[in-house]
């Protein structure tokens, strides 16, 4: 081959190999992307991290929004947990508390993470979450149980045509990535 | 005649395709109707987009079968010269666009109505498991609420041929879904470890179960009868064996089925105060045992090794009996065994341990009151 | 022009070497595209088999042949075999014989290089087919291998499963590269690219679109093997990640990936009916275009795959509507193959015969295609036999057949000998009505309400389940026929003129037959015949 079809082919390549590795990259890029969009969209339900208010909770008590919760266990993990109340009736704008039970019955002390899910998805959006025991891990040793409490407001902004919405935690056991991950402390 | 002959299989093409509708009945052969106001638009749907490909295909085939018959070098004729037409091309480029157009009108308006689960009279949560789902009732109050798990009816026997098959084979449950009639019925959808998906054909209902996270869907059945679906995503290996079955009834034999429920629930709690003879767990154990455990332990106790171990002479049935309940009634993370705590009720966990410690020649001799288990569960408390 | 002519005076005119090592160091694109159509076909048995073990299962209701785990990793390792070992490198093993030969260029660009992403695929395949007999099985988590049933439910096996998509990967890019630069840079001086042949035309496009996206499936496999080994949470909701997070990048991969198979058939049915019609293809700017279209709305269509995971309705409305856009420039494209045919001088031999029942069979992929867009309906269709009759119909009938019709159409440009045409109609009626048997009637069941990848069915499906297994079989072994006529070929036959066919057109009938092991060393002048 010719030297200037070599360097033509060359430069095709190099440009060729670049997009591949952009591309590999672009996939990666995809996770925090589609994070992004979760936060935007509120898709699949996911709810943001902890909520600061700017402005003092003032309550809209021209209409009432009905707030479910379920409680649910991953695979494997064996802890008893639950909810207080299955549903509360309350006012968009409002600060309230719902608390959660969880015990360890294993003979061995476990780390959990709670992950909380909404439907209707665009829901999630509008629910704000000022504690939660979500936001943290927990440990528990063997036989040892806790109350969690959850505060949370709903946005006065929440859309008219939403009247209920569902709060689903599940809990997971993650005692072993926990270990590993002070294990690399 | 040499003609009809070499195009013998134009016709016998669809040919094929009628004596399949016929071998079968046109119910057979095409999406059913269902018996919500939803499932019918969706049927509608269905035969619009059905009816406007049929349409395209007899042009587009139509042709196609004229230009193989007219436009044949036998008969002698010379090939055209044409090579593109701008006007046409344009022409068979618009008008799928307005047909899609107009397609996406009703299919827009159906989803709409599909997505809107608000304002429901009744809330089931649904939660599918490797391989069966497990329905929970909503309430108000947690203690009124109603939990069960919904298993395969049909015994192995039949699946591995050793009994004939049933009617609804592979599509029955020991406990179906019971819900009253012309109810906004709304179902949360959700999985403890893999993806499922509930699907009730009759219902247009469809949503994927996803560990993590909920989805809803909703219905309002309208006629009584009972309407089964099975599990729609690949969840490993008894994926085709965990069907869906609902009852739709009238208000007050659903009210009847509520109340019923509940006094079972009560009849548990205390049949668990009883003592029980080493008979009746046996007896239940077997039950429980084929009904939960016998899809990986097979009803031989011997397993599937490596995935599932056999539990003949070997393991925790043989071993101590508190680490037997505990594997039962916690699970073993990071395997298939799961946690039997919510699954099953304190009188069934006894019996089932109680059986696997003494059939198949496993003659431990001991057994376990559900009383104890019941101790245990709420002990640390 | 200078450069060229040096060129010329350095060639030497040598043949192939002799025995093994002449496939194991071979650069010349003629072999590498014989080693990968050969590789194809054994692949393509093999997947085969796989696929009547299945359709044997399914005969009845019952389990009678194997258990459901086995099932399951016969599904799977059937999809992943038919994709990535039969289809794919057949595609690739076409474009090595012909791309050269139709631009008038002597070689691929980066020879050396294609010898190796051709050597790549049996350590890829080795790896995959080994873990059959690994401790827990093959991969049993479907071809689309969905977390978590792929990555915290998978057997100890799927480590090697990801090494081999990686492997498959690199020599698909590698493979493409390769493509890309050999039709940009080696075209015969003078040839512009809206004068190439179609199926050099798709193949550029596919190229482009596997250097797009096999590097994202690089990517989820890499965060699946990080998910699985080393703690990372990308689809593990425990950790912040989401299952349905895998689906979104795998289908961004998926989606292209089945254009990937499909858009150089379009070529191979703009090659072969234009010749049997002796007339021109119709719209040939039109098809260029259209191609583009559908490459280009592969990318965002994606997730009309994941309707039920419980997307937001704007999701699914824009999902939608993308999706049916697609139908617009596939239309076109079969329009324009009837308008070729149109007012034309028909003869039907085999390769004709195959690219004509593409043409009908790949419509009614389509069709079902169409009505899979519609969300609502979708509801209905999703992950039921009527998806599988779909896939199969644009894959078997459509990729495969026109496969098949190249093959039959070139082999007597790559053999020398013409190939037995009595058997190679009889090859067609047998796979054509196998696969209408098989395929057919799955939209039934799959309306009837049978989900897929279920290894037991219940009663109402029983006829239809029968009827499909029945087809499946005398598809499968009407493939040892196919087999037979190939050998039967290069062994010898009626000796093939130059240009073969009386109505082919395209620079690689202007060379003799066989085809040297050198062509074009100096580029062609006379390109009046190059577009075919």
């Amino acid at each position: 081959m010719s030297e200037e079809a070599d360097i033509r082919t060359l430069r095709t390549v190099r440009k060729l190999l670049f997009a591949v590795v952009g591309m590999f990259v672009f996939g990666f890029a995809l996770v925090p992307l589609y994070d992004v969009i979760c936060d935007i969209t509120g898709l699949n339900g996911k709810t943001a991290g902890q909520y600061v208010s700017s402005e003092p909770a003032v309550a809209d008590t021209s209409r009432t929004i009905t707030i479910q919760f379920l409680t649910n266990n991953n695979a494997g993990m064996p802890w008893e947990f639950r909810t207080e109340k299955r549903a509360m009736t309350v006012h968009p704008g409002e600060l309230n508390q719902i608390d959660f039970y969880a015990r360890n019955p294993a003979d061995v002390t476990m780390t959990a993470q709670t992950i909380p899910s909404v439907t209707p998805y665009y829901a999630a959006r509008y629910l704000h979450k000022t504690e939660c025991f979500c936001f943290d891990q927990q440990q528990l040793a063997a036989g040892e149980d806790i109350e969690m409490p959850m505060r949370f407001i709903i946005d006065r902004e929440i859309p008219a045509d939403i009247k209920s919405l569902t709060l689903s935690y599940t809990m997971f056991d993650i005692t072993d990535q926990h270990t590993s991950q002070q294990a690399s402390d | 005649m040499y003609k009809a002959k070499r195009f013998g299989w134009l016709i016998a093409w669809p040919l094929l395709l009628i004596s399949g509708v016929a071998f079968a009945g046109w119910d057979d052969v095409n999406m059913r109707q269902g018996v919500t106001e939803i499932s019918r638009r969706v049927y509608e749907l269905h035969m619009i987009i059905f009816s406007v490909c049929v349409v395209i295909g007899v042009v587009v085939f139509g042709a196609m079968i004229v230009s193989m018959l007219m436009h044949r070098k036998s008969l002698g004729v010379k090939p055209a010269e044409f090579h593109d037409n701008t006007k046409i091309e344009i022409i068979w480029t618009v008008i799928p666009i307005v047909i899609l157009v107009v397609m996406a009108v009703p299919a827009t308006i159906t989803l709409s109505a599909m997505y809107d689960a608000s304002d429901s009279d009744i809330d089931i949560e649904v939660r599918g498991y490797q391989w069966k789902w497990q329905y929970t009732y909503l309430d108000e109050d947690p203690a009124k609420e109603i939990r069960f798990t919904s298993n395969l009816l049909t015994p192995p026997e039949e699946y591995n041929n050793l009994a004939p098959k049933r009617e609804q084979y592979l599509l029955d449950v020991d406990n179906p879904i019971v819900i009253p009639v012309n109810k906004r019925v709304r179902f949360l959808v959700t999985a403890e470890d893999v993806i499922h998906s509930f699907w009730i054909p009759d219902f247009a209902v469809k949503k994927d179960a996803i560990p993590g996270f909920v989805h809803e869907a909703w219905t309002v059945v309208e006629e009584p009868g009972i309407y089964r679906g099975q599990c729609a995503e690949l969840c490993g290996a008894y994926h085709g064996f965990m069907p869906i079955e609902v009852h739709a009834v009238e208000q007050d034999e659903y009210d009847a089925w509520i109340e019923q429920k509940r006094t079972e629930a009560l009849a548990v709690y205390e049949t668990v105060g009883k003592e029980w003879t080493m008979e009746e767990l046996m007896a239940e154990g077997e039950r429980v045992y084929l009904q939960n455990c016998a899809v990986c332990h097979q009803a031989n106790g011997e397993g599937l090794p490596p995935a599932f171990p056999s539990l003949v002479g070997v393991g925790v049935s043989v071993g101590l009996m508190d680490d037997h309940i505990d594997v039962v009634v916690n699970g073993v993370p990071g395997s298939a065994m799961q946690s039997f705590r919510s699954l099953l009720n304190p009188a069934e966990l006894a019996a089932v341990i109680t059986y696997e410690r003494n059939a198949w020649g496993n003659d431990m001799g001991d057994l376990v009151q559900p009383m104890e288990i019941n101790e245990m569960i709420e002990a640390a408390q | 022009m200078s450069a060229v002519i040096e060129e010329h005076h350095d060639d030497h005119h040598h043949g192939p070497d002799k025995g093994i090592m002449r496939w194991v160091l071979t650069t010349n694109h003629k072999d590498i595209g014989t080693l990968y159509l050969w590789f194809s076909f054994i692949m393509f048995l093999v997947g085969g088999t796989m696929a009547l073990i299945i359709r044997a299962e399914l005969f009845e209701p019952g389990l009678q042949i194997v258990q459901p785990e086995f099932f399951n990793q016969m599904t799977t390792m059937h999809g992943l075999i038919m994709v990535f070992g039969a289809v794919m490198p057949a595609f690739v093993g076409l474009a090595n014989w012909l791309i050269p030969m139709m631009i008038g260029a002597p070689d691929m660009a980066l020879p050396r290089m294609n010898n190796y992403s051709f050597w790549i695929l049996p350590f890829a395949f080795g790896m995959l087919l080994s873990t059959l007999f690994m401790e827990g099985g093959a991969p049993d988590f479907g071809w689309t291998f969905y977390a978590p049933l792929s990555t915290e439910y998978a057997p100890p096996s799927v480590t090697f499963f990801i090494f081999a998509v990686h492997l498959a990967g690199i020599s698909s890019i590698m493979g493409s590269i390769n493509v890309i630069v050999t039709i940009l840079n080696l075209r015969a001086p003078g040839m512009t690219l809206m004068q190439m042949p179609l199926f050099v035309w798709t193949w550029l496009i596919t190229a482009y679109l596997l250097i797009a996206v096999m590097p994202v499936l690089a990517g989820v496999v890499t965060m699946m093997l990080m998910d699985i080994h080393f703690g990372t949470a990308f689809f593990n909701a425990a950790g912040g990640g989401d299952p349905v997070l895998f689906q979104h990048v795998f289908w961004f991969f998926g989606h292209p990936e089945v254009y990937i198979m499909i858009l150089p058939a379009f070529g191979v049915v703009s090659a072969i009916i234009p010749t049997f019609a002796r007339k021109r293809l119709f719209g040939y700017a039109s098809m260029v275009y259209a191609t583009a279209s559908i490459a280009f709305l592969s990318f965002i269509v994606w997730a009309h795959h994941m309707f039920t995971v419980g997307m937001p309705l704007a999701g699914e409305l824009y999902f939608m509507y993308a999706t049916m856009l697609i139908a617009v420039p596939t239309g076109v494209k079969v329009f324009n193959w009837v308008a070729t045919m149109w007012q034309g001088a028909m003869t039907f031999e085999t390769p004709m015969l195959f690219a004509i029942a593409f043409v009908i069979l790949f419509t009614i992929g389509g069709f079902s295609g169409l009505m899979l867009a519609i969300a609502p309906v979708d509801f209905q269709y999703h992950d039921t036999y009527f998806v599988v009759a779909h896939f199969h119909y644009v894959l078997v009938p459509g990729s495969v057949f026109s496969l098949m019709a190249a093959v039959y159409y070139w082999l007597p440009k790559w053999t020398g000998h013409m190939y037995d045409e009595a058997l190679g109609k009889t090859h067609f009626w047998l796979s054509f009505i196998g696969i209408n048997l098989t395929f057919f009637p799955q939209h039934f069941t799959g309306l009837a309400g049978m989900p897929r990848r279920i290894p037991d069915y219940a009663l109402q499906f029983a006829e239809f389940n029968m009827l499909s297994s029945c087809g499946a079989f005398l598809f499968g072994f009407s493939q040892l026929l196919f087999l037979f006529i190939i050998i039967k070929c290069i062994r010898g036959g009626k000796q093939a003129t130059d240009q073969v066919w009386e109505g082919a057109h395209g620079l690689e009938w202007t060379v003799s037959s066989p085809a040297p092991y050198h062509t074009f060393s100096t580029p062609p002048e006379d390109l009046r015949e190059a577009h075919g």
